[in-house]
């Protein structure tokens, strides 16, 4: 344990944030001017009450991004609205752990295959986290 | 060093530049709005960033490949999945902010199926939960959350299987 290791870490470390600097800004240009659009459009966005909404709630909180505390608000506007549970809980899931946006960052940098696979499957996992979520609530 | 990989970010950005300049010419209200909220956003994460330095500092100086290949590395089992379910739980900041980490990890020799299971359990925010519970009751939350660890380590089997396959 040396006093110049430690500084190589720490230069190493800048690095490498140096080196994803581009990528960071670009994802976060790329949310704050989604989330400027969200909040124009996002009366538009309605659910009709059919068994396709719970895709629909996915979708959204796959393209959505940005502090998981929005998607609790909005979630509760659409709980307020009438929306079931299992489409809230499968938008919510979505929000955190799709991430369309932050895509091309992924990519770059865990590799596109990773990046496809893992959202992919993520995707199909916020409807079945929704539908065992809501059993449980319902059973217990 | 200057490689093809590090030009691919500066292409990303240079795209992005692209759609800014491309929305400014239809509507400028929209790009104003943008910039600023981009501001917010970037004054929010410097505290995530000097985390997240000291974080790689320390992992740098301390954990050489060899110590994390051990804990999570291909035969890392069940010790690696806690790991990488409490590391997902407590780490802070925007998802993005961990890919540079993530793939620093990456090529260290970390399993794919840990990386897969950190980035599904940063969806649980403990210092949230406040925050849910007043549109959702307790046992949602437990719930909820229980379920998505249990989900997170299933997902990262399906894709480290996944792309096994492929290769």
């Amino acid at each position: 344990m040396t006093y110049k290791n430690l500084k190589k870490s720490f230069v190493k470390s800048l690095m490498m944030i140096w080196n994803t600097f581009p990528i960071l800004l670009g994802v976060v240009l790329l949310i704050s001017l989604f989330n400027v659009w969200l909040f124009s459009f996002e009366n538009l966005i309605l659910f009709n009450g059919n068994w396709y909404d719970v895709l629909i709630g996915s979708i959204m909180g796959s393209i959505l991004a940005g502090n998981p505390v929005t998607s609790y608000v909005l979630a509760g506007e659409f709980l307020g609205k009438g929306i079931s549970l299992l489409v809230v809980t499968s938008f919510i899931v979505s929000w955190v752990t799709v991430g369309i946006i932050q895509f091309p960052a992924e990519s770059i940098l865990l590799g596109k295959k990773f990046a496809i696979t893992r959202n992919v499957t993520a995707f199909v996992f916020s409807i079945v986290v929704g539908v065992i979520t809501v059993i449980g609530v319902n059973l217990l | 060093m200057t490689t093809e990989k590090s030009y691919v970010g500066w292409y990303f950005l240079l795209t992005v530049v692209l759609i800014y300049l491309i929305v400014l010419v239809f509507n400028n209200s929209i790009i104003k709005l943008a910039l600023i909220g981009s501001l917010n956003i970037l004054k929010s994460l410097i505290f995530v960033l000097v985390i997240l330095i000291i974080f790689t500092t320390l992992i740098n100086y301390f954990v050489n490949p060899k110590t994390l290949v051990k804990y999570m590395g291909e035969d890392s089992g069940i010790k690696g999945i806690i790991i990488s379910i409490v590391a997902g739980i407590i780490s802070t900041g925007p998802i993005y902010m961990w890919y540079p980490l993530l793939n620093d990890l990456q090529t260290k020799g970390v399993k794919t199926s840990l990386l897969v299971i950190f980035l599904y359990n940063r969806a649980i925010k403990i210092p949230l939960i406040p925050i849910i519970l007043v549109y959702f009751s307790w046992k949602y939350v437990l719930i909820l959350f229980f379920v998505m660890i249990i989900m997170s380590v299933i997902q990262g089997f399906i894709v480290e299987k996944i792309l096994f396959i492929g290769k």
